[in-house]
């Protein structure tokens, strides 16, 4: 990592000016990230009297308990759902708004305010369309013959909260796609144009590949987003229910080590999604890399 | 030259339409919701049409709180997601500026390693941390305080590398000028460094208000006294009492407009500083 050609002589200077940031990070990052790895090798009682050490038990009682393999099994679901919804109408507005030309800036103003809006708001404002009882969507799909309640039914839970999560990030999407959109010159496709190519003809072979780095930035972006930036909306709404039907991964850390007290599993837990967001920042870099390279 | 294409046009227009209709339902519905009096909700009347209660909703939600669940006025929150917002903005600005500026123009021992220390935060959300985050914060003392909730989230790996990527394309030649004119590291930060970097702190700092006012997971974790609530948590707690028998719907879903209009209301009146945050700070 290069510094500057002309440099400061300085002395302590720099350790002074860094001194903050390393502070905060080594007191409330590393040394908690420390506790949780050391935590997870360690069985402790109920009243933490006790501890022993347990090797990777925690970590194989983990992956054998149905319930934290149903979990990952929802938040998958639940991830790919939201990544895929966002993405998709994100890229749809986007190739709109490419299309209405100078008029997308209006659309831009009126299409990426919901970024503003926090996750856990986001989910109740759909907790609240889709309330059973006073909810104008729940009322309206009542009079078509299908009966809501995210209360008892967890498949519409689950619905709901991927609805709100995608709702949410859609502007963020649709502001990266435009962005890449721009980017690509106008001669490439008006050439393409000018040989016969229609519109599906040309977003498929020359829009697509090209828009292929940012496409893969964003579905990382959106699944870091789908696992980890999610926690207000289940836990403002359905928390976790019904049953266990909304209890995703980062939901579930928080059960098990503030309302469980399982101090063991919910360490192991958190060194599990440790290991995911480190294999998503280590794509998302090589991705970086690769367009440095280009 | 490629074809008009107006059934292409009229096409694109009205996805648009649909789109903007679809993010702003949620939002109307709401704030149809925040103007109808409690009994309204009831009897099932609440429609698409704004009713008489706006004044009074606000009033209530504001100042009184609602006395029947015991939920406190949300006046007080707005003010608390404020204090912090700022506070996490300017905090994680300060430091990561200097942090750059320590890693940019100075030789010393350990600067690799430092960058590297600060890389890390990246990887550690205060979700996979959760429990030892907690007990630290509450073995220094600093539950229930602004310092509490602002503090440990100012750290910023993002930020030192926006200012690090803007510093390095600042010309070595200005240094040179400054230091043959006597000035030294500080001053060079302060009279040229930052009037620099200028607009680049302004596009973060829409970024990070948004940031800091939308926290749910750590208020959450770090304060138990109502009087440090922040309205983005503490509208859970509302919307719990909403689901019991006496459901306060309408001051929900006025807390939930209250909610969302300060950091909407930011991204849209700077819209142009908000959309060069987002981008620059995923670079």
């Amino acid at each position: 990592m290069q510094a500057k050609r002309v440099t400061f002589g300085g002395g302590i200077v720099p350790y002074l000016l860094l001194a903050p940031q390393l502070a905060i990070t080594i007191i409330f990052f590393l040394w908690p990230a420390g506790q949780a790895l050391y935590t997870s090798l360690f069985a402790e009682d109920a009243f933490g009297l006790s501890r022993q050490f347990v090797g990777l038990a925690n970590f194989v009682a983990l992956f054998e308990d149905p319930s934290y393999r149903a979990s990952f099994a929802i938040t998958v679901v639940f991830s790919a759902s939201v990544a895929g919804i966002s993405l998709g109408l994100g890229l749809l507005f986007a190739l709109a708004a490419d299309k209405v030309g100078r008029k997308a800036m209006v659309y831009q103003t009126l299409l990426i305010w919901p970024y503003a809006v926090a996750p856990a708001v986001a989910a109740i404002l759909w907790w609240f369309m889709f309330d059973p009882s006073v909810g104008v969507v729940a009322r309206g799909l009542r009079a078509i013959g299908i009966y809501w309640n995210h209360h008892l039914n967890g498949t519409d839970a689950l619905i709901m909260v991927i609805l709100a999560a995608s709702w949410k990030q859609v502007s963020y999407n649709f502001l990266f796609f435009l962005a890449g959109l721009q980017a690509i010159p106008r001669t490439l496709v008006e050439a393409a144009a000018l040989d016969g190519a229609g519109p599906w003809l040309r977003f498929r072979k020359i829009v697509w590949p090209l828009l292929a780095p940012t496409t893969f930035f964003l579905l990382v972006v959106n699944i870091v987003y789908a696992f980890f930036d999610t926690f207000g909306i289940i836990h403002a709404t359905t928390g976790g229910g019904p049953g266990q039907s909304t209890t995703i991964l980062v939901y579930k850390v928080f059960k098990d080590g503030f309302e469980s007290l399982n101090l063991g599993a919910s360490a192991a837990q958190s060194v599990v999604l440790l290991v995911i967001v480190i294999g998503l920042t280590a794509l998302q870099f090589r991705h970086i890399e690769r367009k440095v390279h280009y | 030259m490629v074809e008009s294409g107006r059934k292409l046009t009229f096409a694109a227009h009205a996805a648009l339409i649909l789109g903007v209709a679809a993010m702003v339902l949620p939002v109307w519905l709401a704030f149809v919701a925040s103007t109808h009096p409690g009994t309204d909700f009831l009897t099932g009347r609440i429609g698409f049409l704004p009713g008489p209660g706006l004044i009074a909703n606000y009033k209530e939600a504001l100042f009184t709180g609602s006395s029947v669940s015991g939920f406190p006025p949300v006046g007080p929150m707005l003010w608390n997601s404020f204090v912090m917002a700022m506070a996490i903005a300017i905090g994680k600005i300060a430091i990561s500026l200097l942090s750059a500026f320590a890693i940019c123009y100075f030789r010393f021992p350990f600067r690799v390693t430092a960058f590297w220390l600060i890389f890390i935060t990246l990887m550690l959300p205060v979700e996979v941390r959760i429990l030892p985050t907690f007990e630290v914060v509450a073995n220094l003392g600093m539950l229930n305080s602004y310092s509490g909730l602002a503090i440990p989230l100012i750290a910023s790996a993002t930020a030192t590398f926006l200012f690090r990527q803007v510093f390095m394309t600042i010309p070595d030649e200005l240094t040179e000028a400054a230091r043959i004119d006597g000035a030294g590291p500080l001053r060079f930060f302060w009279s040229i460094l930052m009037p620099l970097s200028r607009t680049n702190i302004a596009a973060l700092f829409v970024i990070l208000f948004i940031y800091g006012w939308n926290q749910y997971l750590w208020p959450l974790l770090v304060t138990t006294d109502q009087s440090y609530y922040t309205i983005v948590m503490g509208i859970q707690r509302l919307a719990a009492a909403a689901a019991e028998a006496d459901p306060v719907w309408h001051l929900v879903m006025t807390t939930t407009i209250l909610a969302m209009l300060p950091p909407v209301a930011v991204v849209i009146a700077m819209q142009r500083l908000f959309v060069k945050g987002l981008v620059e700070t995923e670079k």
